[in-house]
């Protein structure tokens, strides 16, 4: 039952890197929150500093009320899984986990039952007598989280746990992470640059970039309403067009479509899934560049006629062939200027109906 | 499968097996040979009469046992010092910053960059005015400065290797700084560190000149008392006896170093 505040913290390194910038979070109880963002967005730097190995240059960051800025990481109320695991390899499973509850003075027998307890629950009972050295990467990362785990932290702590891992370790042992989690009820904050890690698993997610904020919301509305072309282009695959409105319509190189904003530079987003698109002979407004398979659909890159590169989804991909004209109709479209949003609408029948006079 | 496939020979291998051979083992041979025995004349190959005879004579003399118990006093009072003295400093040039760090951490390899004898001169000047020469403190400074390369560069290299990490999730499971050297660092770097307290004890164990040059003619260790031996006695026999003496200790510690270090953590002290 535990709330992790973070006000205005911010992060300047030695140097004069400034890692983190003025960075404002609430964790409510029993949620999983993701920090995203590319390398060097300050993500780690911010978990850190909730574990207690960096200290903030400014701000304040509470646990359940009480201030833990300035508090030893050996006196916070937080568990931490490292990415490289970090299990003390001279120790075996047993000992590794055992080594917290020693330090609090558990007695002996009371060690025995968490310790097999929480082996159960990240399903490597009876692992206790193992070497660290003997485990496979997804057991000694199972390991590590059960380490965290068998102190009951308030806040628990994850740093890219999967990252070392393949691709089918990582999406199972997500899942489990995620079960776990829910069944523990325990506030969690999770650093990560992969976005179908946070997609899956995060209750809010936390798109950040050069140590401030982008965007933190469900992962579905940052999925479908990114607020900057940064989140839109960093979650999932967007075409961004960059392009000039005049007279309510979007247009680049013989491509437009109808935004009703003012007359200037834009941007627009589109989703590839939101990209119809018809073969056309005359009005052709691109050109199919590469068509690929993927079984359940199809995916084609195509050009414009000043050869941008976009991306649109199909459910046919048989019907595409490379060099084919195709005509273009944005079925769902956001458009920024000065990297703030401007519009966003799925294509109204009153749109619609403009696009076609533009397009004839 | 496997039997079918058939190894090279590899001839280089065994080239230097044989030249290692050759310049290690045989000279070792021929002096655990001179060592048991009584009477060999030119030009027989083999000794005309194996024996303890000297053995006997030796053992007998009141000289080899202080010395040898001088020998093992010092070394152990040496090794011990230099571990309170650079365990920590090794630590401090791992893991802190601090200015002339690197500086510091390269003039411990000035003690082995010029000949050797020539420092040791200058320093038995200072000793000489210090009323150091020929006590036992003496040789156990000048002992310490032999062992300072290693016992900083190896355990430095030993501390560097251990995981930040791994004494950051101590920290995080509520580990003091303290606990965290002492359970996490200290374990992870033991091996290695073993290797250089080893090495330092057999290094002091055999050191010659200083010992001589300091401690003489009051403080006789093993190696000073064996070249007196070899200077003034003509008798091959006396020499070689000691030689075989002053193996019994490094024999032991590589026993024991079998036992305790594994063979890669050994080489990781080198930077193997």
């Amino acid at each position: 039952m535990s709330v992790l505040n973070i006000k205005d913290v911010s992060k300047i390194f030695p140097g004069g890197t400034r890692a983190v910038d003025t960075f404002s979070l609430d964790v409510a109880d029993g949620e999983l929150v993701c920090l995203l963002g590319p390398s060097g967005s300050g993500k780690s730097t911010l978990l850190r500093m909730v574990g207690g190995f960096e200290t903030p240059t400014s701000g304040q960051m509470t646990i359940d009320g009480d201030d833990i800025t300035h508090v030893p990481p050996e006196r916070r109320p937080t568990g931490m899984v490292f990415q490289s695991h970090a299990l003390w390899t001279h120790m075996n499973v047993f000992k590794n986990l055992a080594f917290g509850l020693k330090l609090r003075k558990v007695a002996p027998a009371e060690i025995k039952r968490r310790v097999e307890a929480v082996l159960e629950l990240v399903g490597l009972g009876g692992y206790g007598t193992r070497a660290v050295t003997q485990l496979s990467g997804g057991q000694q990362q199972r390991v590590a989280l059960a380490r965290s785990l068998v102190l009951e932290p308030k806040i628990l702590l994850l740093d890219e746990p999967f990252a070392s891992l393949d691709q089918h370790l990582r999406e199972r042992l997500r899942e489990e992470v995620r079960d776990i989690q829910q069944r523990l009820k325990i506030t969690t904050l999770f650093v990560t640059h992969g976005q179908d890690e946070a997609l899956s698993m995060a209750d809010r997610i936390v798109v950040m970039r050069d140590g401030k904020t982008e965007q933190i919301d469900r992962p579905d509305i940052v999925y479908r309403e990114p607020r900057t072309p940064f989140v839109a282009g960093f979650i999932g695959t967007m075409n961004l067009i960059e392009g000039t409105v005049a007279n309510g319509v979007f247009s680049k190189a013989g491509y437009s479509t109808p935004v009703p904003v003012a007359d200037g530079p834009a941007t627009q987003a589109i989703r590839p899934e939101a990209l119809e698109l018809t073969l056309a002979t005359d009005n052709a407004q691109g050109k199919v560049h590469r068509v690929t398979d993927f079984g359940t659909h199809g995916l084609v890159d195509l050009e414009l006629l000043d050869s941008t590169r976009i991306k649109a989804m199909v459910s046919h991909p048989g019907l595409f062939q490379p060099g084919q004209g195709v005509a273009l109709a944005p079925k769902a479209i956001a458009a920024y200027r000065d990297d703030i949003l401007i519009h966003r609408g799925a294509l109204t029948p009153e749109i619609a109906a403009r696009r076609e006079t533009i397009d004839a | 499968m496997s039997t079918l496939v058939r190894r090279r020979t590899d001839w280089t291998g065994i080239t230097f097996a044989v030249v290692l051979t050759l310049v290690i083992v045989l000279p070792l041979l021929v002096v655990g040979t001179w060592a048991f025995t009584n009477v060999w004349r030119y030009p027989s190959l083999i000794p005309q009469e194996f024996g303890l005879r000297f053995w006997n004579q030796t053992l007998a003399r009141a000289d080899v046992w202080s010395s040898i118990s001088m020998s093992l006093t010092l070394a152990v009072t040496v090794t011990v010092l230099s571990a309170v003295i650079c365990l920590p400093a090794a630590y401090a040039f791992a893991r802190m910053e601090f200015p002339g760090r690197s500086i510091l951490f390269f003039s411990f390899l000035a003690g082995h960059a010029f000949p050797k004898f020539g420092l040791l001169v200058a320093i038995a000047g200072i000793f000489l005015q210090l009323n150091l020469i020929g006590t036992f403190w003496g040789v156990v400074l000048i002992q310490l400065v032999g062992t300072l390369l290693f016992m900083i560069w190896i355990p430095v290299a030993a501390f560097q290797a251990v995981d930040r990490r791994m004494e950051e999730a101590a920290r995080d499971v509520g580990a003091t700084p303290m606990r965290v050297f002492w359970s996490i660092t200290l374990p992870q770097a033991g091996p290695t560190i073993a290797a250089a307290i080893l090495l330092s004890f057999v290094g002091t164990f055999y050191e010659t000149e200083g010992a001589w040059l300091i401690g003489a003619p009051q403080v006789r260790t093993l190696p000073v008392l064996m070249i007196s031996f070899i200077n003034n006695q003509p008798v091959i026999q006396y020499g070689a006896v000691l030689s075989v003496l002053l193996w019994v200790p490094s024999f032991i510690a590589l026993m024991f170093a079998r036992k305790v270090v594994n063979s890669g953590s050994f080489a990781r002290g080198f930077g193997g």
